[in-house]
């Protein structure tokens, strides 16, 4: 029996969540007997041709070759898992989306007129059909495995709608916020991580994205009495995630309220 | 066939780098026209939207400028945020930094020998299809990969993109008690690092050597990683304030990369041969001897093996990990107050892949002005194309799939992270 083709795709992003899957060394080779890595430009010079069984794909969308790449992606694609911040809500990068691109490429680049890109960083289920996604910045490699295994073995995926609050409860951590007045997006922010900020003793700055029907304002107002400014609630709202609805939100309140 | 005058080699989708790229080599009456690494990775303006940002943000955003070499990011980018605030980091927390920073050698440098380079040595076209027939070393890479992977989870909270790092420090300072493990696993990937500069020595390498000038951080007594003045082969001397009165970035015609020269002198070269040549003879004892038993002499001039260079530097790395959690204490605390004021602040730490330049430039407040990032691959891109011609030049002899091979390998030796340049350079979007 012919194995499942595998197939990974980059659009703009930093390679991490890809990288991810080299990382899982103990699975690596394991993975690759159970799958037939058909296109994957980062590990392997092979490309085999589409159809693929599954497509997981990093980055977000930030050309118009781009946004004509991803549709072909997904004609080619049985199944299409999206990986990480830049896919599933546009990335850092979609902070050019409450600024002016034009100003951004002057800004870095001499000949802006040679810079081919679009005005907004857009994640790839605002141009195609996605099946499944994985949230973080970067991924958990431990979700990626376990998504796999579902996908490979029929299963459901594994979803989860607890907030990070819950895996710190989980890992017995005391609560930043309130044993420290530490800022933290925990409350809001979706598991995935197994709450590594609070477990290294900092608040949690949001880079799984929002949880679903968060309580943004709660937390904006527990970020104000631990110490931050308008201007800082803007900025934590608007990082890795920024144009994930329920945080481009709060920030767009938070960035009305601070200007002078 | 192989010796028709006019030849174009075009692989439009690199394989087995970090990120996006191209490359291009056109022949005419068997002279070599162009030569050209094309990025057309999309650009992202890190530069841009720092601006406006805190000063304490730039370790987190810029880490994620590349999944690769997180940590050189952070690094860079925290020497010169606190430059900018009149503080200097020292003793355990520097230490402890440093100590990360070998994690990511370990972790990038394995990762590149055995998944991306070793294939092209041993005729594979990935690392899957290597592990078939030869899985003990591949499961050895993989394991020695993981080591330190193992440490910049330790340290960082997960390797890509670590989270335990701020400005002045560290958040958490690990107990001796959470190192004790992994300083047995160092134990082994000390053998499995000298196992690997080996294996990897033992390769058949094309004969080819260049002339480029090699820049590195410098600090004398020590292989420099994460502090020191920027030297070269050519007589470079000078602080990381100094970078950007020396180096400029030049628009080529025809070309669709900015790209970094010595203003004096045009291209150089930054990276683990660079690093090799300035700096072996303060490798530590392991290192050094298993250098010596390469071949490796005072210079390492032929790019093909600056596999075996990096096989040393990941013995090195492994060996500075395990003298610097001999007497680890944890600092306590596990940073220093960076407090704000207005003022430029320059830092370079040497990626993996080479110097690795930011500059911040802060109001009173901290808030950021400007901000500027150099990073290795756009730095020896210049030297890359140079190889990629000379190489060709060399080799025209062989038949068009081959010296495809070759002009790939060309770009791999040098473990571009095109992800990282990209942001720098001008793309030029020709898949046509």
């Amino acid at each position: 029996m012919a194995l499942p083709k595998l197939a990974v795709w980059k659009f703009a992003s930093c390679d991490g969540c890809q990288l991810s899957l080299l990382d899982c060394e103990d699975e690596l080779l394991a993975v690759a007997g159970q799958v037939e890595i058909a296109h994957f430009l980062e590990a392997s010079r092979e490309r085999v041709p589409g159809p693929y069984d599954v497509s997981l794909v990093e980055g977000s969308i930030t050309t118009r070759d781009d946004a004509h790449r991803i549709q072909k992606v997904r004609a080619l694609s049985r199944t299409l898992v999206t990986i990480g911040a830049c896919a599933t809500s546009g990335g850092v990068q979609a902070l050019r989306n409450v600024a002016d691109v034009d100003e951004y490429r002057s800004i870095v680049y001499p000949h802006p007129e040679y810079v081919a890109t679009l005005d907004r960083s857009t994640p790839i289920a605002q141009h195609v059909r996605v099946d499944h996604e994985l949230r973080g910045c970067p991924i958990n490699r431990v979700q990626l495995l376990e998504l796999l295994a579902a996908l490979l073995h029929g299963g459901r995926p594994p979803r989860t709608t607890a907030s990070v609050c819950t895996e710190c409860k989980l890992r017995d951590n005391v609560c930043v916020v309130v044993a420290h007045g530490t800022p933290c997006l925990g409350p809001v922010t979706a598991a995935g991580c197994g709450a590594l900020c609070p477990s290294y003793h900092r608040g949690c700055y949001g880079c799984f994205g929002p949880v679903a029907a968060a309580n943004t304002a709660a937390v904006a107002e527990s970020l104000r009495e631990c110490g931050m400014s308008e201007a800082d609630v803007t900025r934590v709202f608007r990082t890795f995630n920024a144009d994930a609805p329920a945080f481009r939100k709060e920030a767009e309140l938070h960035d009305a309220q601070s200007q002078p | 066939m192989t010796h028709k005058v006019s030849r174009k080699i075009d692989v439009r989708e690199l394989a087995r780098v970090e990120g996006e790229g191209a490359l291009h080599v056109r022949v005419r009456g068997g002279v070599v026209h162009e030569a050209r690494l094309d990025i057309y990775e999309p650009p992202r303006f890190f530069e841009a939207f720092l601006r406006g940002r805190g000063y304490t943000e730039p370790p987190d955003i810029t880490a994620r400028i590349c999944g690769i070499c997180p940590v050189a990011y952070q690094m860079s980018s925290c020497q010169a945020l606190e430059a900018a605030c009149g503080v200097t980091v020292e003793g355990a927390i520097a230490d402890l930094r440093r100590l990360l920073y070998c994690a990511e050698w370990i972790e990038s440098h394995t990762l590149h020998i055995y998944l991306l380079h070793a294939p092209d040595f041993l005729g594979y076209d990935s690392v899957v299809a290597l592990a078939k027939d030869a899985p003990e070393l591949v499961q050895r890479g993989l394991k020695l990969k993981q080591v330190g992977n193992e440490l910049l989870e330790l340290i960082g909270g997960r390797a890509i993109h670590p989270v335990n790092i701020r400005l002045g420090g560290f958040y958490r300072a690990p107990t001796r008690r959470e190192f004790r493990p992994v300083v047995e696993r160092l134990h082994w990937a000390l053998e499995a690092a000298v196992e690997t500069v080996r294996l990897v020595s033992g390769f058949v390498f094309p004969d080819y050597e260049h002339d480029h000038e090699y820049v590195a951080l410098s600090s004398p007594g020590t292989y420099a990683i994460e502090r020191g003045r920027l030297r070269s082969t050519g007589g470079l001397d000078i602080a990381p304030a100094q970078f950007e009165e020396h180096i400029g970035e030049e628009h080529v015609a025809h070309s669709t990369a900015l790209h970094a020269r010595i203003k004096e002198r045009g291209r150089y070269l930054v990276g683990p041969q660079a690093r090799y040549t300035l700096n072996g003879q303060w490798l530590s004892p392991v290192a050094r001897q298993a250098a010596d038993e390469a071949g490796l002499g005072e210079t390492c001039r032929n790019p093909f093996r600056s596999i075996i260079v990096r096989a040393v530097e990941t013995v090195y790395a492994v060996e500075e990990a395990l003298r610097l959690l001999a007497d680890y204490q944890p600092p306590d605390p596990p940073y220093v107050e960076v407090p704000p004021r207005a003022g430029v602040g320059h830092g370079i730490t040497e990626a993996p892949r080479g110097s690795l330049f930011h500059r911040y430039e802060l109001d009173a407040d901290g808030i950021i002005q400007s901000a500027r990032i150099v990073p290795p691959t756009s730095q020896s891109q210049p030297s890359i194309e140079d190889d990629l011609r000379g190489l060709v030049e060399t080799h025209l002899d062989l038949p068009d799939d081959e010296l495809t091979l070759r002009c790939e390998q060309a770009i791999r030796n040098y473990d571009p992270c095109i992800s990282c340049a990209t942001h720098f350079l001008h793309l030029e979007v020709d898949r046509g």
